[in-house]
């Protein structure tokens, strides 16, 4: 499996040196450029950086106008998101051997204790004569998400940088969100959590999903905003063995998988033939799929860890 | 004296219980009371102590609260529809209706909050409210029209009021609450004109609010994905149901008031017959509505509705499906088409399998479409595929439906079953002794 994953890495550095360099910044938005445009002639005076416009073009613009956007702190509001972001996931079906480590990462990080994780890897076949294929499933993190047109009290959320979100101190458990949603992400907290005197005392946000969980409330897949706070990845995405998924951020038109390696993500969506699950439903996903074609791996190989029944380990109670 | 008159007023002045009536009443009592241990319970552990789960994620909470609301639709046919059209053979039976509707949506609200992951949480619908939910919309038009059924309720009794506190001198503190609630009505020509144009006004208002209640009550499924229940055939569909299960259950009480009370002379063999037309046509309409609703979709057979219709068809739910069907409808039709079928008796155990056959139907809307899900159940434990509900949860779903009997029983208890005013003026007692001048 290594050497085949080393050829792929050299095909793929020119694209990947160029994501690194250009992918952290952001040139914000058009405005920003325009504005920047208009006083280039006090370019040569100060110190400039190269970013990529929209359109993929390179261009110096003066240090000085370029937002960081990662650094600003101050703007954040767990019910607003980060400004200028806008997160997407690609996951590649190519790649998937049902591992299974993303599914125990999210587990432990997000200090599960249902029955039931908030990833998935679904055991898929599509028509009989098509072959099966392993499919993690998380929260879409739709940009016209159901569960959040339906919520009657405002508990689940759509921020500006794509992330869907529940603010567990005000669901009032109806469940609607969880009728409502076609991926069947969500899960909900049936009896008392458990989840240790730790987790259970420490102070609830809503961007860290789990810490702590409520009895009565409804629960999902969070997209990782403390792990993006500290400029790192979704623990499913730094956890798997097989870089199957990548995450970054549509402005900047760059994902980033576990290894490190980053995509231009227009360029891999184009390339590897993307899609989203149930596009016809309209709800707008932000994770996309790469066919499961031309596949690294066996099928078969992810038989062994197939559980139907269990998607989360327990602790054996001697 | 009007003797004919004075003994509307006795046959119809609301008495004490018999020993039947108390242990019916004890009865009611006691199956509260183990609904009430059991959400104790639920309260103190969460939902675990229900079969629900994450696909199942409603079970007979939901489609006992669809239930209530539809049979609580029933006071608007029986009592604003009927009035509206002038058919005043009704008359002795919209009070009835109206105390059913009452009782019913009441307990509509109590089963919804039943079913909260956080009950406690209840007034953040009030504080945090978002207009785009049609949990919201379903809040609205229920709080709205269990004010009108109250109203509904209240203004034709106002003249039995007064009837009553000066005819049930035997019981003073009675006597006092009746006064008192019968607002000083007099029966002058003022307050008459004001009483009818009140009912009618409400009649009015109440017919598209009785409708929006259960066309918002099918949106909670309809604006959801899901094969099953991704349908616009839902609301009519939902209305024409709830007329069913609403006209059953007036049946069912107005058999049993009529046996216990001895009203023969007011609730007559006609009222059963011209009910048992009325329960036909309404069945015959709820049936084509169901042709509709599963013989299109099956007919196009997509991958998904063809998974969940299979699973009632022919497969898990098969067996409910068809008896609900079969035995709470298509049967009836088949007895009601006849004259002999529409008298008291044959109605009644008609009605009851018609009610009966409306709770399993709405268990078959809720239950099996949360089954079969877009994406494989996998990752769960087994049991989780399938819903069965557990004692508590049918403890609890019991208590609703007694307590829904209990407001009833105390209402009946305590109010003129049969309205005695409107009687009196429709059999012109009332000609020559209006209300106040013979107090």
């Amino acid at each position: 499996m290594e050497p085949k994953k080393d050829n792929q890495q050299k095909s793929r550095r020119t694209f990947v040196e160029q994501g690194l360099k250009y992918g952290l910044l952001t040139a914000a938005s058009g405005a920003l450029l325009a504005k920047v445009f208009g006083k280039s002639e006090s370019l040569d005076s100060e110190e400039t950086i190269e970013v990529m416009s929209t359109d993929g073009t390179l261009m110096q613009v003066p240090a000085s106008a370029v937002e960081h956007a990662h650094e600003k702190k101050s703007d954040y509001n767990p019910r607003e998101g980060f400004p200028n972001r806008k997160f997407v996931m690609v996951v590649d079906l190519a790649k998937c051997r049902n591992a299974k480590k993303c599914q125990s990462s999210c587990n432990k990080n997000h200090y599960i204790t249902g029955e039931n994780a908030w990833i998935k890897i679904y055991k898929m076949q599509d028509s009989e004569k098509s072959a099966p294929y392993w499919q993690p499933t998380l929260c879409q993190h739709c940009d016209e998400p159901a569960c959040v047109k339906v919520c009657p009290v405002d508990a689940t959320f759509k921020r500006r940088d794509g992330i869907v979100l529940i603010d567990n101190n005000r669901c009032i458990g109806c469940r609607f969100c969880m009728a409502a949603c076609p991926y069947s992400v969500r899960v909900f907290n049936w009896s008392d959590p458990w989840q240790g005197d730790t987790v259970e005392q420490a102070e609830y946000t809503p961007d860290y999903a789990g810490i702590p969980s409520q009895k009565g409330t409804v629960d999902k897949c969070d997209f990782c905003p403390h792990m993006i706070d500290k400029g790192e990845l979704p623990h499913c995405v730094s956890a798997c063995p097989n870089d199957v998924f990548s995450f970054g951020d549509l402005y900047e038109d760059t994902v980033t998988n576990g290894s490190g390696q980053s995509f231009k993500l227009s360029k891999l969506l184009k390339d590897r033939a993307g899609y989203r699950l149930m596009e016809s439903l309209g709800t707008e996903p932000s994770v996309y799929y790469l066919p499961p074609s031309d596949r690294i791996v066996d099928f078969e190989e992810g038989l062994e860890n197939y559980t139907e029944f269990q998607s989360v380990d327990k602790p054996q109670v001697p | 004296m009007n003797t004919a008159y004075e003994k509307v007023i006795n046959d119809l002045a609301p008495r004490k219980f018999s020993w039947r009536g108390n242990v019916w009443v004890a009865l009611l009592v006691l199956v509260i009371l183990i609904g009430i241990y059991s959400y104790v319970q639920q309260l103190k552990h969460g939902l675990v102590i229900t079969g629900m789960r994450d696909y199942a994620l409603w079970g007979i909470y939901i489609s006992n609260f669809v239930f209530f609301v539809a049979v609580s639709l029933v006071g608007s046919l029986i009592t604003a529809i009927l009035r509206l059209s002038d058919a005043h053979w009704s008359t002795p039976l919209t009070r009835i209706a109206e105390i059913i509707a009452v009782a019913a949506i009441i307990m509509a609200g109590i089963a919804i909050i039943i079913d909260m992951g956080r009950p406690d949480r209840v007034l953040n619908l009030f504080i945090h409210g978002r207009l785009q939910s049609p949990i919201i919309w379903d809040v609205i038009v229920i709080s709205t029209y269990l004010v009108l059924s109250i109203l509904f309720l209240y203004f034709p009794l106002l003249p039995d009021f007064t009837i009553l506190s000066k005819y049930s001198d035997t019981n003073s503190k009675l006597t006092k609450w009746y006064r008192a609630l019968s607002l000083n009505w007099s029966g002058s020509e003022k307050q008459t004109k004001i009483y009818s144009r009140s009912i009618k006004v409400i009649s009015v208002l109440i017919i598209p609010v009785a409708f929006a209640i259960h066309t918002v009550t099918a949106w909670l499924f309809e604006t959801t994905y899901r094969p099953g229940w991704d349908s616009t055939n839902f609301g009519p569909y939902f209305v024409a149901g709830a007329f069913v299960a609403g006209s059953g259950a007036v049946v069912m009480v107005m058999y049993v008031l009529r046996k216990a009370y001895r009203l023969e002379d007011y609730i007559t063999d006609s009222h059963f017959d011209k009910m048992g037309k009325i329960l036909v046509m309404l069945c015959m309409v709820y049936l084509y509505f169901n042709i509709n609703e599963y013989l299109m979709p099956i007919y196009k057979s997509t991958e998904e509705e063809e998974v969940h219709l299979r699973s009632l068809f022919t497969g898990e739910y098969a067996w409910l499906f068809w008896t609900a069907i079969l035995g709470g409808l298509v049967a009836p039709v088949g007895v009601l088409l006849f004259p002999k079928g529409r008298k008291p008796l044959p109605l009644f155990l008609v009605s009851l399998a018609v009610v009966m056959g409306a709770w399993w139907k709405r268990y078959l809307i809720v239950i099996p479409t949360l089954s079969h899900p877009f994406l494989p159940i996998e990752g769960v434990p087994e049991a989780w595929r399938h819903y069965s509900p557990t004692w508590m949860e049918w403890a609890i779903t019991a208590a609703t439906l007694a307590t829904a009997l209990l407001i009833i029983t105390l209402l009946v208890r305590f109010l003129p079953i049969v309205p005695i005013y409107e009687t009196a003026e429709e059999r012109g007692l009332l000609e020559n002794h209006s209300v106040n001048e013979s107090l």
